[in-house]
């Protein structure tokens, strides 16, 4: 049952759906998704904290705001291209852009068909042109009916970005998302992705949400991957939205036999940001890796749910999420393994280390494993605690100031995750970037959200290294 | 391959043992009509001769449990039950006060021969002070006299509702109080005996309080109620053990156990559970739905659970500690055993309020046949409890490719002095180890329980010595079948 302040949302959903509805399914050849869609949102409404899964989020703030909804796609202005650029700078990436919900770019770039095969672009392109390949994968990992948000975008998504690699290509460049909002009023973004990799392909993908202002927004973007066998994916979220805005982030990926997937989740600021992870490991050999960092501080609050299901035998997993909690910021991990019967032979591990800087910061952790198979090797762990004293009595007795000692023990912390990252320019870029945010440089820049660091000035803690 | 053909016979025998305890004493049962209404909850508090207070009480739970439905988060499937199908009480006869154990009802006495733990036995060899309780009336108490001595009040619920009136009203229902939950507020109602034990400041309890639970005429919900106070500075360990007859209905059990230790004061509690936990096909069994919970109300205090389940059909049980004074402990020593198609959802709540409160946390899990076996548990540390430390470690044993374990932390942490681990492995038991037994002669059904009681070593070293036999020999009864 909802209670009046969540009704706010419930209703705005409903409505832009009913008077909309057409609109949205404009030019779209399956109709009768969105509506499958919109009936099971009617049935199962939105998630409140009285949903077991959602107890450690509170959405009432979320759900009590007026919302707005850009209703298509805005002019495609080369200016605005300025924005996006200096995201570029530290690595060497292909990108697309998505502007308040809409895929932004030139009209003949809609949908880039590369010599290899390789396609990059908008879905709702994708859609007219192959609908085949469309139809063969869309709606097929994410699970509509998982809860209300993931209903209420299947109903409602705008655009979103398009991958396919065929068989057996490589993609060199990394592809990245850079998803940006620029509207002053609570923009709600519904934006939906696919990514199919075929056989013996590779592909790095980057996932950015940036917001260009302080306004607020609610960005609920669902995105699914199908990784065919002896495909290798990587994917990397980057996260930097203004305290104002919520992110509602959803990855459902699926395995097939010896594939691999390796997500870097890394959050640096956000208002309210859940990421969650669904991943299905289908294939034998099939193996997941999965970390992500969290910092966080004011009244932010991150929740992270991860969903392994190790559905045949000889899979592996790993889960590792370290986050650090300052100020009255809170923290949600909830990690779930779950092996079928049959499944033998699974190694599965889950670890979250959280630190608390805070007596107002809080976390609340729950690594869950639900285990039907007899030969398994399974383990979990999660901890929560300070800073080592005896680290940071050792710095300082070398002449090492005491914030100075705390940061490079954080940095510490977190590299543990960041070490994972292959790309040796992003690598760089995204320790740079928690270097500032644990300086405390890192609140939203005036301008730009897009702190990217320049290479020519890295950035470096004022420690005197040869002392220790 | 051979070995590994021998290997699952052995399992198959260690794992399809028969329940050992199954038999039906004939006594004459004094049954209140079936069903649950007002009047039913009038009867029993009439029955007892409660004063009024105690009946408002009862009524108050009634009317608040008539506003709940059943909890369905726990990790077990069952039938749903009818609660106006249930007896909701069962007294053994009523008779003359008895004086010496040759009093006793001789079909009784069998009974607990059968089990192996005479009265007498256990009076004189082990010392223990038993207030039996077959079907929800106590039947003897012993001891007494060693424990007036030390001003230690020791006796069934009923009679600590009419001798100490003022001790029952402070405590009853302040660590879980009627609200808390559906079967404590059904228990609240219902309740028909259960024990009452208070120490004195400044007293070490002697010798080992215990009560022996034992369900027995068919139909009869038993709902048990244990009261414990440890006033400040004592000292007493407390053992609770129970078997059931073989039974085809299911039977519910929801019995409320609160602790409360004041200043200094050490509580040990230590629990076998053994129910009738089904048949082989999953047939009968108790439901064991169990609200545990102990305050540390005073600075010092310690409160020590320790249990080892490995019966009922269907277990919910989540013997907690809220460690409310400052430097208070909290303990948890589980080990859950579950076969054919039994279910176990078990663990603890360690509610950290006080300062440098301290609280530890092992669970041993063993899955058989098509069993599940779940740990679930609450770590809290609230926004005071500066330097509060837990630790907890989880660990699932699977025998067979049938059964599920199942691991179901919750941390919540509030406070940022404070360090909370939790660590948890699932694994099926160790090729090497079997090997290696093997290897020196010891057969593949030694080896295992063996190696099984080795896991659960770390938990049932912390059984007190007369429980620790019992508790090794249900171990054995229940996993390793026809070599028990």
């Amino acid at each position: 049952m909802l209670n009046k302040t969540e009704n706010l949302l419930q209703g705005h959903l409903l409505k832009h759906i009913e008077e909309n509805g057409s609109l949205l399914n404009k030019g779209w050849q399956n109709s009768s998704l969105r509506e499958e869609a919109f009936s099971t949102f009617k049935k199962i409404g939105l998630p409140t904290s009285k949903n077991e899964k959602w107890r450690g989020t509170n959405l009432s703030k979320l759900y009590s705001k007026e919302i707005v909804f850009e209703k298509s796609a805005g002019e495609y202005n080369k200016n605005l291209d300025e924005i996006f650029v200096c995201e570029v700078q530290g690595f060497d990436t292909q990108t697309v852009s998505m502007l308040n919900g809409w895929f932004y770019s030139s009209e003949n770039e809609k949908l880039v068909i590369h010599e290899n095969g390789l396609i990059v672009g908008s879905i709702f392109a994708a859609q007219q042109q192959f609908p085949e390949l469309f139809d063969k994968h869309f709606n097929t990992v994410a699970k509509t009916d998982t809860h209300g948000l993931i209903a209420a975008n299947a109903a409602l998504f705008t655009d979103g970005l398009f991958i396919y690699v065929p068989d057996g290509v490589i993609v060199e460049k990394a592809i990245q998302l850079i998803k940006m909002i620029n509207r002053d009023d609570n923009l709600m973004v519904n934006s939906r992705n696919l990514i199919v990799l075929g056989k013996n392909s590779q592909l790095s993908f980057l996932h950015c949400d940036d917001s260009i202002n302080q306004s607020p927004s609610f960005i609920n973007t669902v995105t699914e991957v199908v990784i065919s066998e002896n495909a290798h994916f990587c994917l990397h979220k980057l996260q930097n939205v203004n305290d104002a805005s919520s992110l509602i982030n959803s990855t459902f990926i699926k395995q097939e036999k010896n594939s691999t997937s390796k997500v870097n989740v890394i959050t640096y600021n956000g208002g309210l940001i859940r990421n969650e992870l669904y991943v299905d490991l289908v294939g034998e050999g099939a193996d997941a890796d999965l970390n992500g960092v969290y910092l966080m501080d004011k009244k932010q609050h991150i929740d992270n749910q991860v969903y392994v299901k190790h559905a045949v035998p000889n899979c592996t997993s790993s889960e590792l999420f370290k986050g650090v909690l300052d100020e009255e910021a809170s923290g949600v991990f909830n990690g779930y393994i779950f092996v079928e019967r049959d499944a033998q032979n699974t190694v599965a591990f889950q670890q979250n280390n959280n630190i608390l800087l805070s007596s107002n910061a809080k976390i609340d952790t729950q690594p869950f494993l639900e285990i039907y198979a007899d030969d398994v090797k399974c383990s979990h762990g999660a901890t929560v605690g300070q800073l080592d004293t005896e680290a940071l009595f050792y710095m300082k007795q070398r002449g090492i100031g005491h914030d100075d000692a705390l940061l490079l023990l954080m940095f510490a912390f977190t590299a543990e995750v960041t070490s994972k990252i292959g790309i040796e320019s992003l690598r760089q870029s995204i320790e740079d970037m928690i270097k500032k945010r644990l300086r405390g440089e890192l609140s939203i820049c005036d301008k730009c959200v897009l702190h990217c660091s320049i290479p020519d000035h890295p950035i470096e803690f004022d420690i005197d290294l040869s002392k220790i | 391959m051979d070995n590994s053909k021998e290997k699952n016979k052995a399992l198959d025998e260690f794992t399809t043992g028969e329940y050992k305890y199954g038999f039906v004493t004939d006594i004459e049962a004094d049954e209140a009509p079936m069903g649950l209404n007002e009047d039913i909850v009038r009867f029993i508090s009439g029955k007892k001769n409660e004063p009024e207070w105690m009946l408002e009480y009862r009524l108050k739970a009634f009317r608040h449990w008539l506003t709940l439905s059943e909890p369905k988060w726990a990790h077990v499937n069952y039938p749903e039950i009818n609660f106006q199908d249930i007896i909701y009480y069962s007294a053994p006869k009523k008779k003359k006060e008895l004086e010496s154990l040759d009093e006793v009802d001789p079909e009784l006495l069998d009974t607990f021969n059968k089990l192996g733990i005479s009265l007498d036995e256990q009076k004189m060899l082990a010392g223990v002070a038993v207030d039996a309780v077959i079907d929800s009336v106590s039947v003897k108490t012993t001891f007494q006299d060693t424990l007036a001595k030390h001003g230690i009040i020791f006796c069934s619920f009923s009679e600590a509702v009419q001798d100490h009136p003022e001790l029952v009203k402070k405590y009853m229902g302040s660590v879980v109080p009627y609200t808390d939950n559906y079967y404590s507020a059904l228990n609240a109602a219902v309740f028909s005996d259960g024990s009452f034990c208070y120490i004195p400041n400044g007293v070490r309890c002697p010798i080992e309080l215990s009560t022996y639970f034992r369900i027995n005429a068919a139909n009869t919900g038993q709902f048990e109620r244990t009261l414990l106070v440890a006033d400040e500075n004592s000292y007493v360990s407390y053992l609770e053990g129970c078997t059931a007859p073989q039974r085809d209905e299911n039977q519910l059990h929801a019995a409320v156990v609160e602790i409360i230790a004041m200043k200094g004061a050490e509580v040990k509690y230590s629990t076998v559970q053994n129910w009738y936990p089904g048949d082989k096909e999953g047939r009968g069994g108790i439901f064991n739905f169990v609200t545990k919970r102990g305050i540390c109300e005073g600075d010092n205090s310690k409160i020590s659970w320790t249990q080892v389940e490995t019966g009922s059909a269907v277990t919910w049980k989540y013997p907690s500690c809220i460690l409310k004074g400052n430097n208070s402990i909290g303990e948890f020593y589980s080990v859950a055993v579950t076969n054919n198609y039994q279910q176990a959802d078990t663990g603890t709540k360690m509610i950290h309020l006080g300062k440098n409160t301290k609280s530890t946390i092992i669970s041993k899990g063993i899955s058989a046949g098509k069993s599940n076996n779940s740990y679930r548990g609450l770590v809290q540390i609230s926004k005071k409890a500066d330097n509060a430390r837990n630790f907890s470690q989880c660990d699932s044993l699977l025998l067979g490719d049938k059964c599920g374990a199942h691991t179901f932390p919750y941390i919540k942490t509030n406070n940022s002095t404070a360090i909370v681990e939790h660590e948890a492995t699932t694994s099926k038991i160790s090729e090497d180890q079997l090997f290696y037994c093997q290897q020196r002669g010891i057969d593949m059904e030694k080896a295992i329980g063996l190696i099984v009681n080795g896991y659960a070593k770390e938990v049932l070293n912390k059984l007190p010595m007369e429980f620790a036999v019992e508790a090794q020999k249900l171990l054995a009864i229940t996993l390793e079948g026809s070599v028990g």
